[in-house]
């Protein structure tokens, strides 16, 4: 699957109270709702500025804190196609997985803010066509490509009926 | 060559009936679960898309109403009818509205030495204290926890800390936490096990291990862990469950991916400053910071432990006119002993507000959300912008004594001072 959109930048330590805040902890039974809040502390007018099909690229360590999976289920639902950041952080980057929201590791130094960029998930290349510039990112364990292969978690376990590791 | 193994690859070599190390990956059977009303309605609504609607181990299944607990709106309101009602299809256990907050009680009452714990709330490494195996996952996994039994997980490597020397007066498990997450960062220890061991760990009681479990994921840590020992035996006998104890340590010859040490001896009272957990200074680099609100509670530093050290600073004084104060225990069984220690009382005379037990304004929901611009020092774990409902709001984090002492001057104070 090739993903193709426009990068939206931040910087290092995207919380997750950044990404989705506290104070629409009741909009959680709303998703659509609480997904026009979307990175709302992080940058005000991210959610009327996204297209489908749009990248956020980060620093270091997004997704930190609150393991609320709605933290990655308002970033895909307001159509980003991938979160591609130099690190992330753990309960963030499974939640991602298991909602079949795409995270691709690589140096995002290089990536400027309305660079179009284009991910090839299964040959793991992101490629900056604005730039013309080709990175190659790590793959994902087995099981987590599996996972996101199905479209997340759930679809996985309907499929399988249980978790797989081989 | 065989060799030996750290905590955590022998509990989870354990629960994935094979021998494991560091890297590998695993399908473990999960002892304890649990979410709350943040991450609960999710995980149940997740579980009903796949049809299901079992629990495995409905007897060690718990849902927790404390994130928004008594209910500030309706919409949150149904949500705690959608945890009830499933907890009554399914026969797992209902924490409900005034009980406390869920890794209090899941160290209280459930997690044992040796077990294997998954809560949908990030600090859930608190009972990495008892020697479990405690991690925090989102809803989706959850759900499937909830329904197998059982999930999958990278076996993390582990840092070993060594915390030694005599840990100096008005100095605790949070200025130790605080010091170590400055040294090392917000990511220094993502996806890693820390291992806490030495002289100054041998002699802290239970309550300060959770502490420094419970701030593990503020390093990026995938869990916190301790061995057990007397300390924890006696914590399980205070509890009811002594039955439930067993030993739990590393071997001689574990292999660590990185040693870090901590000489507490000439250790200052800390403080993590806005925005950031690991924009760490000592107490007098910050000391005459104008503060609103101080809480002293939370999952952090809500136990009767805590709350003796606060009560100890405000008896016989009042709160800074311009400076409100908060205390929350953490748990129904702390709240009753802070009852009958008079602690409640020393609060109320020195001009606190005390609530039931709940994560209180941790969250940014209710109970204390802060208004533009001002400043909150608490005793909770997280100061990200906008944690406590507002991004306008400052956060400063720092132990119950350093709390108490600055509820009592207006301004970030010394508790060795006051």
């Amino acid at each position: 699957m090739v993903l193709r959109g426009k990068a939206w930048k931040f910087g290092d330590d995207i919380s997750t109270d950044l990404i989705t805040p506290g104070r629409y902890y009741h909009l959680r039974s709303r998703l659509p709702e609480l997904a026009k809040h979307a990175m709302e502390d992080a940058d005000s007018a991210f959610a009327s500025k996204v297209v489908k099909g749009d990248f956020i690229v980060a620093g270091k360590n997004f997704g930190l804190g609150s393991s609320r999976e709605h933290a990655a289920l308002v970033i895909k639902l307001a159509g980003v196609s991938a979160v591609v950041a130099k690190s992330f952080a753990r309960i963030f980057y499974r939640n991602a997985i298991n909602i079949g929201l795409p995270v691709i590791v690589c140096d995002t130094d290089k990536i400027s803010e309305g660079d179009i960029l284009e991910a090839d998930l299964e040959r793991e290349v992101l490629r900056d066509v604005t730039k013309n510039v080709e990175m190659s990112f790590p793959p994902l364990p087995r099981l987590m490509r599996s996972i996101l292969e199905e479209g997340g978690l759930v679809p996985y376990i309907k499929k399988h009926g249980d978790l797989k590791l081989i | 060559m065989a060799r030996g193994k750290t905590i955590v690859e022998k509990i989870l070599g354990e629960h994935a009936s094979k021998e494991v190390s560091a890297n590998d990956f695993v399908v473990a059977d999960v002892d304890v679960c649990f979410a709350h009303d943040g991450t609960g309605p999710l995980a149940i609504r997740q579980l009903q898309s796949l049809g299901m609607e079992k629990v495995a181990r409905p007897e060690r299944t718990i849902m927790f109403m404390d994130h928004a607990s008594p209910s500030p709106r309706k919409e949150l309101s149904n949500a705690h009818l959608l945890m009830r009602s499933f907890a009554k299809k399914t026969g797992i256990q209902l924490s409900d509205v005034g009980c406390g907050v869920c890794h209090q009680i899941i160290a209280e009452s459930h997690a044992n030495p040796g077990d294997i714990v998954v809560g949908a709330d990030s600090h859930t490494c608190t009972a990495g204290a008892l020697g479990a195996f405690a991690t925090g996952v989102g809803s989706t996994d959850m759900a499937i926890v909830m329904a197998l039994g059982k999930t999958w997980f990278l076996v993390p490597e582990t840092f070993r800390i060594r915390v030694e020397g005599r840990i100096p007066r008005m100095v605790f498990a949070k200025d130790i936490m605080l010091f170590l997450i400055g040294q090392i960062g917000a990511d220094g220890a993502t996806y890693k096990s820390l291992e806490f061991s030495g002289d100054s760990i041998s002699g802290m009681d239970v309550a300060g291990r959770m502490t420094l479990a419970n701030m593990a994921v503020e390093a990026g840590a995938k869990c916190g862990l301790f061995s057990s020992d007397e300390k924890t035996e006696s914590y399980l006998k205070e509890h009811g469950r002594e039955e439930a104890f067993r030993e739990v340590y590393p071997d001689e010859d574990a292999r660590y991916e990185r040693l870090i040490g901590i000489d507490v001896s000439g250790l200052s009272p800390m403080v993590a400053c806005p925005d950031a957990v690991d924009n760490v200074k000592t107490v007098d680099e910050v000391e005459g910071t104008r503060i609103d609100q101080v809480y002293i509670g939370t999952c952090t530093n809500g136990r009767i432990e805590d709350l003796r050290v606060a009560a100890k600073i405000l008896e016989g004084e009042k709160r800074h006119t311009d400076t409100r104060l908060i205390v929350i225990p953490a748990s129904t069984e702390t709240y009753l002993r802070a009852l009958r220690e008079a602690l409640i009382e020393t609060f109320i005379e020195a001009g606190a507000v005390v609530m039931a037990p709940s994560c209180g304004p941790c969250v940014g929901v209710h109970q204390g959300v802060l208004g533009n611009s001002e400043v909150c020092l608490s005793t909770q774990n997280r100061n990200f912008r906008g944690r406590m409902g507002n991004p306008e709001g400052l956060i400063y984090l720092a132990s119950p004594a350093t709390a108490a002492a600055t509820a009592i001057m207006g301004e970030i104070a010394d508790p060795r001072e006051v």
